[in-house]
């Protein structure tokens, strides 16, 4: 068995084995817990389009809402109808789940083949203030929707989401995106990001990558946006703006764009940093933007780049 | 038609603000090629100097309402050369991301230290200038609505007059079609650029006092969205292009309190988006731009 796939199997019967003790951890720890895994998953799936391929998109969150209204409206609608009556045993439960999350995770790369296709052919500021307005419209959209409760949201939700779903959804996002970019395909990526027109001149097909990272950056998004619908088990159109989106963004920088090891580092980072800074809640934010500033100036290759000699950046 | 020239005349003012916004962006975007996502707080801090000016002045006079738009201007224009100084000029030549970035968390933090300072609950503004409604056959203007006209008027002839007609708005132009060839030819760039960022930033506060007068509610979040809408114009128009700018805004507002006043008023905010993609997709030079080749 090749070694990414040993580790996948590895991580995935660790995240059951962790799973099997949460009824030891502190609920409290097991929310932060969670909540690190789904800006994890955010922000490797982001890494891959922001960071391996170069394109700037600040519609993240976008995609996230539509994975969280996906996986949700699955569960709402069709799960009592599936599992009847009783609610089902717990394995039909976990499938119908994994059924949600699938569904919600391919609403959102379609969403993402819809923006993808004809926006990737603008580049830098332009793109990301489309993938912005795209983020904006889709808020308008779902906030307009009656049947997904308009400004209010969907509510009672059912609390699928366990230690165990996010850890295995992490393990499977990060191998995801480093098998590809590691196979001889994805080197695509990193070219498109490092030279378009060299990558255009050798045959290179560079719209075609960046629709690839960008549905499937876009399914994982939607798939963490299920896990965190099942899991604050309401959601509302207004928790995934543009805030949510810079807030992903912020991540995959920190930790150095088109760095999977930083970018989850920066994520764990950032999950903690407003649980440890709430005493001084207010002054989070500004703390918070001072340092993408100063990152900006002093550290623009990421707070957890620690690549020395040769740097990949442009 | 009555309903029409009312919706036309409160898209205009709405506009007229919007254009003022777009043109900092534009000026902006014209000598440095990146947009100033701080430019939208820019705007909500010139609404909350006019705030805080507004209680020093009498009220419902025309010469307290001009004291507070000028203390604004000239507040903001300060902050906006500062943020250039600070923030971007380190960050000259480095890559757009970098820089838009930058921009971003310049953004944020002006947000966030409004929301400290100033506080998170929306404030009222004070009524500096003198609030009249004329009947004009079946129309009714509000003062407010004359004054937005006729400042926006007189400082868009105003920048028209320092873009065109003065040694530094010749060295803008100069900049903005081709830095290093300016360089060469004896300007100075930085100067160049901070002028610019301070006369965009002016702008902004001028576009924050006269949206406070019509929407009389300033928190520190109120530049996000007009400051977006403001964009929007900007690329509709052309980005770089001053008279563009103006037109962008106008329409854009024109467009909105029209969308407003339709049955389809719950999806005003996604109307300037969807304008921009479809500008962008079909012609991004934008409506008075003109379209370049772009050089390897």
């Amino acid at each position: 068995m090749p070694r990414p796939h040993l580790y996948l199997l590895v991580a995935l019967l660790a995240a059951f084995g962790i799973s099997w003790f949460s009824d030891r951890i502190d609920p409290y720890y097991l929310d932060v817990l969670i909540g690190i895994g789904i800006n994890i998953i955010l922000a490797v799936s982001l890494n891959l389009v922001n960071g391996y391929t170069g394109q700037f998109s600040l519609g993240h969150a976008g995609f996230m809402s539509v994975g969280a209204y996906g996986a949700a409206a699955v569960s709402l609608f069709l799960g009592p109808k599936m599992l009847g009556e009783d609610g089902g045993t717990a394995l039909q439960q976990g499938l119908m789940f994994l059924g949600a999350l699938t569904a919600g995770g391919l609403a959102a790369s379609l969403a993402g083949l819809a923006v993808g296709i004809p926006s990737l052919r603008l580049k830098g500021d332009y793109l990301a203030l489309v993938t912005l307005g795209f983020g904006e419209i889709i808020r308008v959209i779902f906030q307009n929707v009656e049947f997904l409760g308009g400004a209010l949201g969907l509510n009672g939700i059912p609390a699928y989401t366990s230690i165990f779903w996010v850890l295995a959804f992490v393990a499977l996002a990060v191998f995801t995106v480093t098998c590809l970019v590691h196979s001889t395909y994805g080197r695509g990526f990193l070219a498109t990001k490092d030279d378009e027109v060299a990558s255009e001149a050798v045959g290179l097909n560079t719209t075609r990558y960046k629709i690839v990272a960008f549905v499937i950056g876009a399914f994982f998004a939607g798939a963490a946006g299920g896990l965190y619908g099942h899991f604050k088990m309401t959601i509302t159109p207004t928790g995934f703006d543009f805030t949510k989106s810079i807030e992903i963004v912020v991540m995959v920088i920190l930790g150095g764009m088109g760095n999977t090891i930083g970018v989850i580092l920066a994520a764990i980072l950032l999950t903690l940093l407003p649980e440890v800074l709430r005493p001084i809640a207010e002054y989070r934010m500004i703390i918070y933007s001072l340092l993408l500033i100063v990152l900006m100036i002093m550290r623009p290759q990421g707070l957890f780049n620690f690549k020395f000699g040769k740097t990949t950046t442009l | 038609m009555s309903e029409f020239l009312q919706q036309l005349l409160n898209g205009l003012s709405l506009g007229a603000i919007y254009a003022l916004i777009a043109l900092g962006y534009t000026m902006v975007y014209g000598v440095l090629r990146f947009i100033n996502f701080a430019h939208s707080d820019v705007f909500m801090v010139g609404a909350f100097i006019g705030y805080y000016m507004g209680k020093l002045v009498p009220e419902n006079t025309v010469w307290g309402g001009l004291i507070v738009l000028v203390v604004a201007m000239l507040g903001c224009s300060v902050i906006g050369m500062v943020i250039e100084r600070l923030a971007y000029r380190p960050l000259r030549g480095a890559a757009t991301l970098n820089v838009l970035i930058t921009a971003i968390g310049v953004s944020l933090l002006l947000e966030y230290s409004g929301q400290v300072f100033f506080g998170a609950t929306p404030r009222t503004f004070p009524a500096v200038f003198p609030s009249v409604n004329f009947t004009l056959g079946g129309l009714v203007i509000s003062s407010n609505q004359v004054v937005v006209i006729v400042v926006t008027a007189l400082l868009m002839v105003g920048l028209q007059v320092i873009v065109y007609r003065t040694k530094i708005g010749t060295a803008m132009r100069a900049v903005s079609l081709n830095p290093k060839a300016a360089q060469l030819v004896g300007v100075n760039n930085d100067v160049v650029i901070s002028f610019t960022f301070g006369l965009g930033s002016a702008l902004a506060a001028a576009g924050g006092i006269l949206y406070a007068l019509n929407y009389p509610s300033i928190d520190p979040l109120m530049g996000v969205m007009p400051g977006l809408k403001a964009f929007v114009a900007a690329v509709l128009g052309g980005i770089g292009n001053i008279p563009g700018a103006a037109l962008g805004g106008l329409l854009l507002g024109t467009v909105e309190t029209f969308v407003n006043g339709s049955q389809w008023s719950t999806y005003k905010d996604a109307i300037a988006f969807a304008i921009l993609i479809i500008i962008l997709l079909f012609r991004p030079a934008g409506l008075l731009g003109k379209a370049t080749i772009e050089k390897v």
